[in-house]
Protein backbone atom coordinates (compact mmCIF):
# COMPACT_ATOMS: atom_id res chain seq x y z
CA UNK A 1 0.00 0.00 0.00
CA UNK A 2 1.40 3.50 -0.79
CA UNK A 3 2.50 5.65 2.28
CA UNK A 4 0.15 8.63 0.89
CA UNK A 5 -2.10 8.59 -1.95
CA UNK A 6 -4.10 11.15 -3.38
CA UNK A 7 -7.15 10.44 -5.71
CA UNK A 8 -8.83 12.68 -7.48
CA UNK A 9 -8.73 15.58 -5.44
CA UNK A 10 -9.70 18.42 -6.05
CA UNK A 11 -9.67 21.87 -4.13
CA UNK A 12 -10.80 25.81 -4.81
CA UNK A 13 -10.53 28.45 -2.13
CA UNK A 14 -13.41 30.58 -3.02
CA UNK A 15 -15.60 27.83 -4.86
CA UNK A 16 -14.63 28.89 -8.40
CA UNK A 17 -11.19 28.38 -9.82
CA UNK A 18 -9.72 24.90 -9.05
CA UNK A 19 -6.41 25.32 -7.41
CA UNK A 20 -6.24 21.71 -7.35
CA UNK A 21 -7.44 19.78 -9.84
CA UNK A 22 -8.64 15.91 -10.17
CA UNK A 23 -5.13 15.50 -8.59
CA UNK A 24 -3.58 11.47 -8.31
CA UNK A 25 -0.29 10.74 -6.61
CA UNK A 26 0.58 7.57 -4.84
CA UNK A 27 4.11 8.01 -3.09
CA UNK A 28 5.68 5.01 -1.60
CA UNK A 29 7.69 5.10 1.66
CA UNK A 30 11.43 5.81 1.27
CA UNK A 31 10.47 8.01 -2.29
CA UNK A 32 12.38 11.19 -2.67
CA UNK A 33 9.49 13.24 -4.93
CA UNK A 34 10.19 17.00 -6.47
CA UNK A 35 7.11 18.85 -7.30
CA UNK A 36 7.64 22.02 -9.47
CA UNK A 37 6.10 23.84 -11.12
CA UNK A 38 5.37 27.70 -12.15
CA UNK A 39 4.13 30.50 -9.69
CA UNK A 40 0.18 29.99 -8.90
CA UNK A 41 0.45 26.34 -10.11
CA UNK A 42 -0.88 24.96 -7.03
CA UNK A 43 2.41 23.72 -5.50
CA UNK A 44 1.96 25.28 -1.91
CA UNK A 45 -2.09 24.32 -1.83
CA UNK A 46 -1.00 20.98 -2.43
CA UNK A 47 2.08 20.71 0.44
CA UNK A 48 -1.18 22.14 3.02
CA UNK A 49 -3.68 18.74 1.43
CA UNK A 50 -1.13 16.62 2.44
CA UNK A 51 -0.98 17.00 5.87
CA UNK A 52 -4.94 18.20 6.11
CA UNK A 53 -4.38 21.67 6.36
CA UNK A 54 -6.83 22.31 3.84
CA UNK A 55 -9.16 19.34 3.04
CA UNK A 56 -9.76 18.27 -0.33
CA UNK A 57 -13.45 19.69 -2.11
CA UNK A 58 -13.69 16.19 -3.97
CA UNK A 59 -11.38 12.98 -3.89
CA UNK A 60 -9.70 11.24 -1.60
CA UNK A 61 -6.47 11.67 0.20
CA UNK A 62 -4.87 8.81 2.32
CA UNK A 63 -1.69 9.18 4.97
CA UNK A 64 -0.87 5.64 5.63
CA UNK A 65 -4.11 4.62 5.79
CA UNK A 66 -5.95 7.58 7.41
CA UNK A 67 -8.14 9.52 5.30
CA UNK A 68 -8.09 13.53 5.66
CA UNK A 69 -11.99 13.02 5.57
CA UNK A 70 -11.89 11.32 8.66
CA UNK A 71 -12.40 13.82 11.83
CA UNK A 72 -10.42 11.18 13.84
CA UNK A 73 -7.57 10.85 11.42
CA UNK A 74 -6.48 14.82 11.84
CA UNK A 75 -3.32 13.97 14.47
CA UNK A 76 -2.77 10.32 13.22
CA UNK A 77 -2.27 12.31 9.96
CA UNK A 78 -0.33 15.56 11.46
CA UNK A 79 2.20 13.09 13.20
CA UNK A 80 3.16 11.30 9.80
CA UNK A 81 3.15 14.62 7.88
CA UNK A 82 5.62 17.32 8.59
CA UNK A 83 5.76 20.32 6.56
CA UNK A 84 8.53 22.62 6.48
CA UNK A 85 7.39 25.99 4.99
CA UNK A 86 9.62 28.91 3.44
CA UNK A 87 10.33 31.68 5.85
CA UNK A 88 12.48 30.48 8.63
CA UNK A 89 11.35 33.88 10.92
CA UNK A 90 7.51 32.56 10.48
CA UNK A 91 7.92 28.75 12.01
CA UNK A 92 9.83 28.77 15.25
CA UNK A 93 7.91 29.69 18.38
CA UNK A 94 10.06 29.22 21.56
CA UNK A 95 12.90 31.79 22.92
CA UNK A 96 15.40 28.59 23.48
CA UNK A 97 15.75 25.63 20.51
CA UNK A 98 15.01 22.82 22.44
CA UNK A 99 11.72 24.48 23.58
CA UNK A 100 10.97 24.62 20.13
CA UNK A 101 11.79 21.09 18.84
CA UNK A 102 9.58 20.17 22.14
CA UNK A 103 6.73 22.07 21.08
CA UNK A 104 5.34 19.67 18.60
CA UNK A 105 5.21 16.46 21.21
CA UNK A 106 4.43 18.57 24.00
CA UNK A 107 1.34 18.59 22.36
CA UNK A 108 0.53 15.06 21.32
CA UNK A 109 1.02 14.97 25.14
CA UNK A 110 4.37 12.68 24.72
CA UNK A 111 5.78 12.26 28.17
CA UNK A 112 8.73 14.03 29.45
CA UNK A 113 11.09 11.27 29.10
CA UNK A 114 10.83 10.45 25.27
CA UNK A 115 10.70 14.33 24.71
CA UNK A 116 14.05 14.54 25.52
CA UNK A 117 15.31 11.40 23.85
CA UNK A 118 13.26 12.85 20.85
CA UNK A 119 14.94 16.33 20.98
CA UNK A 120 18.23 14.42 21.10
CA UNK A 121 17.19 12.35 17.99
CA UNK A 122 15.76 15.55 15.85
CA UNK A 123 18.76 18.09 17.09
CA UNK A 124 21.63 15.86 16.08
CA UNK A 125 19.62 14.42 12.90
CA UNK A 126 20.02 18.27 11.76
CA UNK A 127 23.43 18.49 13.24
CA UNK A 128 22.45 21.46 15.97
CA UNK A 129 22.85 19.46 18.98
CA UNK A 130 25.41 22.19 19.79
CA UNK A 131 22.58 24.94 19.61
CA UNK A 132 20.17 23.36 22.15
CA UNK A 133 19.78 26.23 24.49
CA UNK A 134 20.75 29.03 22.14
CA UNK A 135 18.05 31.36 21.38
CA UNK A 136 16.91 30.90 17.44
CA UNK A 137 16.85 34.82 17.42
CA UNK A 138 20.47 34.38 17.20
CA UNK A 139 20.97 31.28 14.27
CA UNK A 140 21.19 32.49 10.65
CA UNK A 141 18.79 31.78 8.13
CA UNK A 142 19.78 27.71 7.09
CA UNK A 143 20.33 27.10 10.88
CA UNK A 144 16.93 28.26 11.64
CA UNK A 145 15.56 26.17 8.89
CA UNK A 146 16.98 22.87 10.64
CA UNK A 147 15.58 24.02 13.50
CA UNK A 148 12.49 23.69 12.04
CA UNK A 149 13.03 20.42 10.45
CA UNK A 150 14.06 19.22 14.05
CA UNK A 151 11.23 20.83 15.39
CA UNK A 152 8.87 18.35 12.48
CA UNK A 153 11.49 15.61 13.14
CA UNK A 154 10.30 15.10 17.00
CA UNK A 155 7.27 14.40 15.57
CA UNK A 156 8.55 10.91 14.24
CA UNK A 157 6.95 11.80 11.03
CA UNK A 158 7.23 9.33 8.23
CA UNK A 159 6.83 11.66 5.22
CA UNK A 160 8.48 15.24 5.35
CA UNK A 161 7.30 18.18 3.28
CA UNK A 162 9.33 20.55 2.28
CA UNK A 163 7.44 23.20 0.68
CA UNK A 164 10.27 26.04 -0.85
CA UNK A 165 12.26 25.91 2.22
CA UNK A 166 15.15 26.98 0.74
CA UNK A 167 13.67 29.72 -1.16
CA UNK A 168 14.97 32.57 1.49
CA UNK A 169 18.52 31.12 2.32
CA UNK A 170 21.96 31.89 1.27
CA UNK A 171 23.71 29.00 -0.67
CA UNK A 172 25.93 27.85 2.31
CA UNK A 173 22.36 27.53 4.10
CA UNK A 174 20.65 26.01 1.09
CA UNK A 175 23.92 23.22 0.89
CA UNK A 176 23.00 22.60 4.73
CA UNK A 177 19.66 21.83 4.31
CA UNK A 178 19.47 19.70 1.47
CA UNK A 179 22.43 17.85 3.36
CA UNK A 180 20.13 17.14 6.26
CA UNK A 181 17.16 16.50 3.87
CA UNK A 182 19.26 13.84 1.61
CA UNK A 183 20.71 12.55 4.76
CA UNK A 184 17.28 11.63 6.50
CA UNK A 185 15.79 10.10 2.96
CA UNK A 186 19.03 7.77 2.48
CA UNK A 187 19.90 6.83 6.11
CA UNK A 188 16.88 7.32 8.11
CA UNK A 189 14.03 6.30 5.26
CA UNK A 190 12.19 9.43 5.17
CA UNK A 191 9.97 9.91 2.70
CA UNK A 192 10.68 13.37 1.12
CA UNK A 193 8.36 15.66 -0.94
CA UNK A 194 10.41 18.65 -1.99
CA UNK A 195 8.30 21.36 -3.40
CA UNK A 196 11.17 24.18 -5.42
CA UNK A 197 11.67 26.50 -7.85
CA UNK A 198 14.96 25.44 -8.10
CA UNK A 199 16.10 23.00 -11.00
CA UNK A 200 19.13 21.87 -9.49
CA UNK A 201 17.54 20.47 -6.23
CA UNK A 202 14.90 18.82 -8.71
CA UNK A 203 17.92 16.34 -9.70
CA UNK A 204 18.15 14.68 -6.34
CA UNK A 205 14.87 13.69 -6.86
CA UNK A 206 13.63 9.71 -7.57
CA UNK A 207 10.87 11.17 -9.31
CA UNK A 208 9.57 14.29 -10.77
CA UNK A 209 6.17 15.50 -10.68
CA UNK A 210 5.37 19.02 -13.19
CA UNK A 211 2.40 20.71 -11.76
CA UNK A 212 0.45 23.28 -13.81
CA UNK A 213 -3.17 24.52 -13.27
CA UNK A 214 -3.67 21.80 -10.26
CA UNK A 215 -3.03 18.88 -12.38
CA UNK A 216 -0.04 16.85 -13.07
CA UNK A 217 1.33 18.21 -16.70
CA UNK A 218 4.43 15.56 -16.40
CA UNK A 219 5.63 13.43 -14.41
CA UNK A 220 8.86 10.80 -14.34
CA UNK A 221 12.74 10.87 -13.60
CA UNK A 222 14.51 14.01 -13.58
CA UNK A 223 16.29 12.81 -16.70
CA UNK A 224 13.19 12.22 -18.26
CA UNK A 225 11.30 15.29 -17.22
CA UNK A 226 15.03 17.27 -17.97
CA UNK A 227 14.02 16.18 -21.99
CA UNK A 228 12.20 18.67 -23.97
CA UNK A 229 13.00 22.05 -23.29
CA UNK A 230 9.89 23.43 -25.32
CA UNK A 231 7.42 21.70 -23.18
CA UNK A 232 8.72 22.80 -19.84
CA UNK A 233 8.91 26.18 -21.04
CA UNK A 234 5.31 26.11 -21.96
CA UNK A 235 4.62 25.06 -18.08
CA UNK A 236 6.80 28.06 -16.99
CA UNK A 237 9.51 26.42 -16.57
CA UNK A 238 13.49 26.11 -17.38
CA UNK A 239 16.31 23.62 -17.54
CA UNK A 240 19.03 23.39 -15.48
CA UNK A 241 21.79 25.46 -16.72
CA UNK A 242 23.72 22.67 -16.60
CA UNK A 243 21.04 20.85 -18.83
CA UNK A 244 21.16 23.71 -21.51
CA UNK A 245 24.38 24.37 -21.93
CA UNK A 246 24.65 20.73 -22.72
CA UNK A 247 21.78 20.55 -25.21
CA UNK A 248 23.15 23.83 -26.60
CA UNK A 249 26.81 22.11 -27.39
CA UNK A 250 25.31 18.55 -28.63
CA UNK A 251 25.96 16.91 -25.52
CA UNK A 252 22.83 14.97 -25.26
CA UNK A 253 19.95 15.55 -23.32
CA UNK A 254 21.55 13.65 -19.69
CA UNK A 255 23.45 16.21 -18.53
CA UNK A 256 22.08 17.23 -15.29
CA UNK A 257 25.26 17.95 -12.77
CA UNK A 258 27.74 20.41 -13.10
CA UNK A 259 30.24 17.70 -12.71
CA UNK A 260 28.98 15.44 -15.23
CA UNK A 261 28.83 18.43 -17.70
CA UNK A 262 32.46 19.43 -17.32
CA UNK A 263 33.64 16.01 -17.63
CA UNK A 264 31.69 15.96 -20.72
CA UNK A 265 33.37 19.36 -22.15
CA UNK A 266 36.80 18.27 -21.32
CA UNK A 267 36.30 15.04 -24.18
CA UNK A 268 34.44 17.06 -26.14
CA UNK A 269 37.48 19.89 -26.47
CA UNK A 270 40.25 16.47 -26.09
CA UNK A 271 39.00 15.48 -29.13
CA UNK A 272 39.13 18.57 -31.32
CA UNK B 1 25.00 59.52 -11.26
CA UNK B 2 28.24 58.94 -10.65
CA UNK B 3 28.69 56.99 -7.13
CA UNK B 4 31.83 57.40 -5.06
CA UNK B 5 31.99 56.09 -1.44
CA UNK B 6 35.05 57.03 0.28
CA UNK B 7 36.62 55.51 3.66
CA UNK B 8 32.58 54.55 4.85
CA UNK B 9 33.13 52.40 8.34
CA UNK B 10 29.72 51.63 9.88
CA UNK B 11 28.71 49.53 13.30
CA UNK B 12 25.56 48.56 14.88
CA UNK B 13 26.42 49.47 18.00
CA UNK B 14 28.77 48.22 20.84
CA UNK B 15 25.96 46.15 22.00
CA UNK B 16 25.59 44.67 18.69
CA UNK B 17 24.80 40.78 19.15
CA UNK B 18 26.16 40.59 15.34
CA UNK B 19 29.34 38.16 15.83
CA UNK B 20 31.50 41.21 15.05
CA UNK B 21 30.32 44.77 15.56
CA UNK B 22 31.86 46.27 12.49
CA UNK B 23 29.39 45.95 9.90
CA UNK B 24 31.39 48.12 7.12
CA UNK B 25 35.33 48.46 7.57
CA UNK B 26 36.66 51.65 5.72
CA UNK B 27 35.15 50.75 2.38
CA UNK B 28 35.83 52.62 -0.79
CA UNK B 29 34.46 52.33 -4.10
CA UNK B 30 33.19 54.33 -7.60
CA UNK B 31 30.29 52.64 -9.42
CA UNK B 32 30.43 54.70 -13.09
CA UNK B 33 27.12 55.80 -14.31
CA UNK B 34 25.85 52.95 -16.89
CA UNK B 35 27.35 50.14 -15.04
CA UNK B 36 25.25 46.82 -14.41
CA UNK B 37 26.92 46.31 -10.87
CA UNK B 38 27.04 43.38 -8.79
CA UNK B 39 27.49 43.00 -5.19
CA UNK B 40 27.96 39.55 -3.78
CA UNK B 41 29.02 37.41 -0.39
CA UNK B 42 28.41 35.49 2.30
CA UNK B 43 25.32 36.59 4.41
CA UNK B 44 26.87 39.01 7.08
CA UNK B 45 29.36 40.48 4.82
CA UNK B 46 28.03 44.04 4.68
CA UNK B 47 26.48 43.95 1.51
CA UNK B 48 22.79 45.06 2.61
CA UNK B 49 24.15 47.38 5.27
CA UNK B 50 26.36 49.07 2.46
CA UNK B 51 23.16 49.65 -0.38
CA UNK B 52 21.06 51.31 2.78
CA UNK B 53 23.94 53.86 3.02
CA UNK B 54 23.67 54.27 -1.21
CA UNK B 55 19.65 56.45 -0.12
CA UNK B 56 20.21 57.57 3.31
CA UNK B 57 18.28 54.59 5.01
CA UNK B 58 21.53 54.85 7.46
CA UNK B 59 23.29 58.36 7.84
CA UNK B 60 26.47 59.19 7.45
CA UNK B 61 27.95 60.53 10.78
CA UNK B 62 31.29 62.87 11.15
CA UNK B 63 33.71 59.56 11.32
CA UNK B 64 31.59 57.25 9.09
CA UNK B 65 33.43 58.93 5.72
CA UNK B 66 32.13 59.73 2.79
CA UNK B 67 29.90 59.07 0.04
CA UNK B 68 28.72 61.37 -3.08
CA UNK B 69 26.18 60.28 -5.41
CA UNK B 70 25.78 62.99 -8.98
CA UNK B 71 25.11 66.18 -7.12
CA UNK B 72 24.50 65.11 -3.62
CA UNK B 73 26.80 64.79 -0.53
CA UNK B 74 25.15 62.52 1.64
CA UNK B 75 27.54 63.88 4.81
CA UNK B 76 25.98 67.27 4.31
CA UNK B 77 23.47 68.40 6.81
CA UNK B 78 21.30 69.98 4.15
CA UNK B 79 21.49 66.90 1.52
CA UNK B 80 18.07 67.16 -0.30
CA UNK B 81 17.48 62.85 0.56
CA UNK B 82 13.98 63.13 -0.88
CA UNK B 83 15.48 64.51 -4.28
CA UNK B 84 18.26 61.58 -3.89
CA UNK B 85 15.63 58.79 -3.16
CA UNK B 86 13.37 59.90 -6.19
CA UNK B 87 16.59 59.53 -7.94
CA UNK B 88 18.05 56.88 -6.55
CA UNK B 89 15.43 53.84 -6.37
CA UNK B 90 15.76 51.14 -4.07
CA UNK B 91 13.91 48.04 -4.10
CA UNK B 92 14.25 45.41 -1.08
CA UNK B 93 14.03 41.51 -0.55
CA UNK B 94 10.86 40.15 -1.12
CA UNK B 95 9.30 43.86 -2.35
CA UNK B 96 5.90 42.46 -2.21
CA UNK B 97 5.54 42.14 1.05
CA UNK B 98 5.74 46.33 1.40
CA UNK B 99 2.72 46.74 -0.93
CA UNK B 100 0.14 48.54 1.39
CA UNK B 101 -2.34 50.66 -0.53
CA UNK B 102 -5.69 49.55 -1.35
CA UNK B 103 -5.39 49.49 -5.01
CA UNK B 104 -2.44 49.58 -7.45
CA UNK B 105 -2.88 52.79 -8.46
CA UNK B 106 -2.35 54.26 -5.18
CA UNK B 107 0.73 52.06 -3.96
CA UNK B 108 2.59 52.71 -7.24
CA UNK B 109 1.38 56.91 -6.92
CA UNK B 110 2.59 57.29 -2.83
CA UNK B 111 6.51 57.78 -4.33
CA UNK B 112 5.10 60.57 -6.57
CA UNK B 113 2.90 62.07 -3.50
CA UNK B 114 6.02 61.76 -1.47
CA UNK B 115 8.66 62.77 -3.81
CA UNK B 116 7.09 65.33 -5.89
CA UNK B 117 4.53 66.82 -4.34
CA UNK B 118 3.75 69.18 -7.38
CA UNK B 119 2.61 66.81 -10.07
CA UNK B 120 -0.86 67.78 -11.03
CA UNK B 121 -3.45 64.63 -11.10
CA UNK B 122 -3.15 64.30 -14.97
CA UNK B 123 0.15 64.04 -14.79
CA UNK B 124 0.43 62.11 -12.04
CA UNK B 125 -2.13 59.42 -13.91
CA UNK B 126 0.45 59.27 -16.58
CA UNK B 127 3.43 58.56 -14.88
CA UNK B 128 1.73 55.48 -12.68
CA UNK B 129 0.22 54.58 -16.44
CA UNK B 130 4.07 54.62 -17.43
CA UNK B 131 5.32 52.76 -15.05
CA UNK B 132 2.65 50.05 -14.46
CA UNK B 133 3.05 49.86 -18.45
CA UNK B 134 7.09 49.47 -18.08
CA UNK B 135 6.76 46.53 -15.97
CA UNK B 136 4.73 44.66 -18.21
CA UNK B 137 0.99 45.65 -16.43
CA UNK B 138 -2.22 46.47 -18.32
CA UNK B 139 -3.17 49.38 -16.59
CA UNK B 140 -6.20 49.23 -16.85
CA UNK B 141 -7.11 45.95 -15.52
CA UNK B 142 -4.88 46.51 -12.73
CA UNK B 143 -5.23 50.07 -11.17
CA UNK B 144 -8.27 49.76 -9.09
CA UNK B 145 -7.51 46.33 -8.26
CA UNK B 146 -6.00 45.85 -4.56
CA UNK B 147 -2.61 44.57 -4.51
CA UNK B 148 -3.46 41.55 -2.53
CA UNK B 149 -5.59 40.00 -5.52
CA UNK B 150 -2.51 39.31 -7.28
CA UNK B 151 0.30 36.87 -8.03
CA UNK B 152 3.16 36.72 -6.06
CA UNK B 153 4.45 37.85 -9.70
CA UNK B 154 2.48 40.29 -10.22
CA UNK B 155 3.02 42.43 -7.17
CA UNK B 156 6.35 42.22 -7.62
CA UNK B 157 6.00 43.98 -10.47
CA UNK B 158 3.54 46.80 -9.13
CA UNK B 159 6.56 47.11 -6.32
CA UNK B 160 9.11 47.98 -8.77
CA UNK B 161 6.61 49.87 -10.56
CA UNK B 162 6.29 51.77 -7.50
CA UNK B 163 10.04 52.73 -7.38
CA UNK B 164 10.29 53.71 -11.19
CA UNK B 165 7.03 55.82 -11.31
CA UNK B 166 9.90 58.57 -10.44
CA UNK B 167 12.12 57.66 -13.32
CA UNK B 168 15.00 57.02 -10.67
CA UNK B 169 18.61 56.87 -12.41
CA UNK B 170 20.18 54.48 -10.45
CA UNK B 171 18.34 51.53 -9.32
CA UNK B 172 19.28 49.47 -6.21
CA UNK B 173 17.80 45.97 -5.62
CA UNK B 174 18.39 43.40 -3.37
CA UNK B 175 18.13 39.72 -4.00
CA UNK B 176 15.36 40.64 -6.55
CA UNK B 177 14.37 37.41 -8.32
CA UNK B 178 14.76 35.12 -5.00
CA UNK B 179 11.28 33.34 -4.63
CA UNK B 180 10.24 33.64 -8.22
CA UNK B 181 9.70 30.40 -10.54
CA UNK B 182 11.87 30.04 -13.75
CA UNK B 183 10.49 32.07 -16.20
CA UNK B 184 9.11 34.58 -13.92
CA UNK B 185 13.24 35.32 -13.32
CA UNK B 186 13.76 35.10 -16.72
CA UNK B 187 11.00 38.17 -17.48
CA UNK B 188 12.09 39.79 -14.45
CA UNK B 189 15.66 39.71 -16.02
CA UNK B 190 14.36 41.04 -19.25
CA UNK B 191 12.48 43.84 -17.45
CA UNK B 192 15.66 45.03 -15.80
CA UNK B 193 17.77 44.99 -19.05
CA UNK B 194 14.72 47.01 -20.46
CA UNK B 195 15.50 49.90 -17.57
CA UNK B 196 18.85 49.84 -18.08
CA UNK B 197 18.74 50.49 -21.62
CA UNK B 198 16.39 53.29 -21.38
CA UNK B 199 16.02 55.69 -18.26
CA UNK B 200 17.17 53.55 -15.57
CA UNK B 201 21.55 54.52 -16.21
CA UNK B 202 22.85 52.56 -13.69
CA UNK B 203 21.79 49.43 -11.88
CA UNK B 204 22.88 48.06 -8.54
CA UNK B 205 22.03 44.47 -7.90
CA UNK B 206 22.86 42.52 -4.56
CA UNK B 207 23.06 38.62 -5.46
CA UNK B 208 23.61 35.36 -4.23
CA UNK B 209 22.64 33.71 -7.25
CA UNK B 210 26.77 33.72 -8.97
CA UNK B 211 24.94 32.40 -12.59
CA UNK B 212 22.81 36.05 -12.52
CA UNK B 213 25.57 38.04 -11.70
CA UNK B 214 28.02 36.63 -14.11
CA UNK B 215 25.35 36.21 -17.10
CA UNK B 216 24.55 40.00 -16.80
CA UNK B 217 26.77 41.96 -14.32
CA UNK B 218 29.61 44.57 -16.00
CA UNK B 219 31.00 44.71 -12.50
CA UNK B 220 31.12 42.82 -9.51
CA UNK B 221 32.53 43.57 -5.74
CA UNK B 222 33.04 41.34 -3.65
CA UNK B 223 32.25 42.17 0.03
CA UNK B 224 34.01 40.09 2.72
CA UNK B 225 34.01 40.68 6.50
CA UNK B 226 32.92 44.55 6.21
CA UNK B 227 35.61 44.80 3.91
CA UNK B 228 35.82 44.73 -0.53
CA UNK B 229 37.89 41.50 -0.86
CA UNK B 230 37.53 41.90 -4.63
CA UNK B 231 36.38 44.51 -7.52
CA UNK B 232 36.27 44.16 -11.68
CA UNK B 233 34.96 42.49 -14.09
CA UNK B 234 33.29 39.07 -13.88
CA UNK B 235 35.89 37.26 -15.41
CA UNK B 236 38.76 39.29 -13.80
CA UNK B 237 36.58 38.49 -9.63
CA UNK B 238 35.67 34.72 -10.73
CA UNK B 239 39.14 34.05 -12.76
CA UNK B 240 40.32 32.50 -8.95
CA UNK B 241 38.28 29.93 -8.19
CA UNK B 242 40.89 29.18 -4.90
CA UNK B 243 40.20 32.71 -3.98
CA UNK B 244 36.68 32.33 -4.54
CA UNK B 245 36.33 29.33 -2.31
CA UNK B 246 38.41 30.49 0.48
CA UNK B 247 35.36 33.00 0.66
CA UNK B 248 32.67 30.96 0.98
CA UNK B 249 31.49 31.56 -2.09
CA UNK B 250 30.37 29.19 -5.34
CA UNK B 251 31.54 29.88 -8.76
CA UNK B 252 28.88 30.88 -11.97
CA UNK B 253 28.63 27.89 -13.96
CA UNK B 254 30.58 29.21 -16.64
CA UNK B 255 33.50 29.77 -14.62
CA UNK B 256 33.42 26.65 -12.86
CA UNK B 257 33.27 25.04 -16.32
CA UNK B 258 36.54 27.00 -17.38
CA UNK B 259 38.70 26.07 -14.46
CA UNK B 260 38.05 22.61 -15.00
CA UNK B 261 38.86 22.66 -18.95
CA UNK B 262 42.50 24.31 -18.15
CA UNK B 263 42.95 21.67 -15.72
CA UNK B 264 43.15 19.90 -18.69
CA UNK B 265 44.94 22.03 -20.29
CA UNK B 266 42.18 23.81 -22.64
CA UNK B 267 42.01 27.44 -22.61
CA UNK B 268 38.62 28.91 -23.52
CA UNK B 269 38.77 32.77 -23.75
CA UNK B 270 36.00 35.16 -24.04
CA UNK B 271 33.19 36.44 -21.00
CA UNK B 272 32.00 34.54 -18.22
CA UNK B 273 27.58 34.86 -20.10
CA UNK B 274 26.23 31.69 -20.91
CA UNK B 275 26.21 32.74 -24.53
CA UNK B 276 29.62 33.63 -25.10
CA UNK B 277 30.74 31.17 -23.30
CA UNK B 278 28.98 28.63 -25.87
CA UNK B 279 30.30 30.67 -28.45
CA UNK B 280 33.60 30.34 -27.13
CA UNK B 281 33.67 26.67 -26.77
CA UNK B 282 31.59 26.43 -30.36
CA UNK B 283 34.60 28.32 -32.10
CA UNK B 284 37.20 26.46 -30.36
CA UNK B 285 35.96 23.37 -31.70
CA UNK B 286 36.75 24.97 -35.07
CA UNK B 287 40.34 25.65 -34.66
CA UNK B 288 39.68 29.08 -33.44
CA UNK B 289 41.91 29.98 -30.52
CA UNK B 290 39.95 32.61 -28.88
Amino acid sequence: MALLSAEKVSFSYDKQKKVINDFSLSVEKGEYIAIIGHNGSGKSTLAKLFNGLLKPDAGDLTVDGFSVHDKKSEFEIRKRVGVVFQNPDNQLVASIVEDDVAFGPENLGVNRKEIGERIDFALSSVGMQDFRHSSPTRLSGGQKQRIAIAGVLALTPQILVLDESTAMLDPKGRAEVLSVVKKLNKEKEVTVISITHYMDEVVEADRVVVLSDGKIALSGTPEQIFKNQEVLNNLGLELPLCTEIAQKLGLGDGVLTKERLAEELCKLTLKI
Amino acid sequence: MQIDVKNLTFNYGQNSKATSSVALDNISLTINEGEFFGIIGHTGSGKSTFVQHLNGLIKLNKNSGEIKIGEFDLGDKNCDFKALRSKLGMVFQYPEYQLFAETVFEDVAFGIKNFMPTVTEEEKEKMVRTALETVGLNYERVKDMSPFELSGGQKRRVAIAGVIVTKPEVLVLDEPVAGLDPVGKRDFIALLKKLHASFVKTIILVSHDMDLVADNCTQVAVFAKGKIAKVGSPEEVFGDYEEIKNMGLDLPLTAYLKNQLEKQGVKIGGKLSVEEFINAVKSYGKGGKV
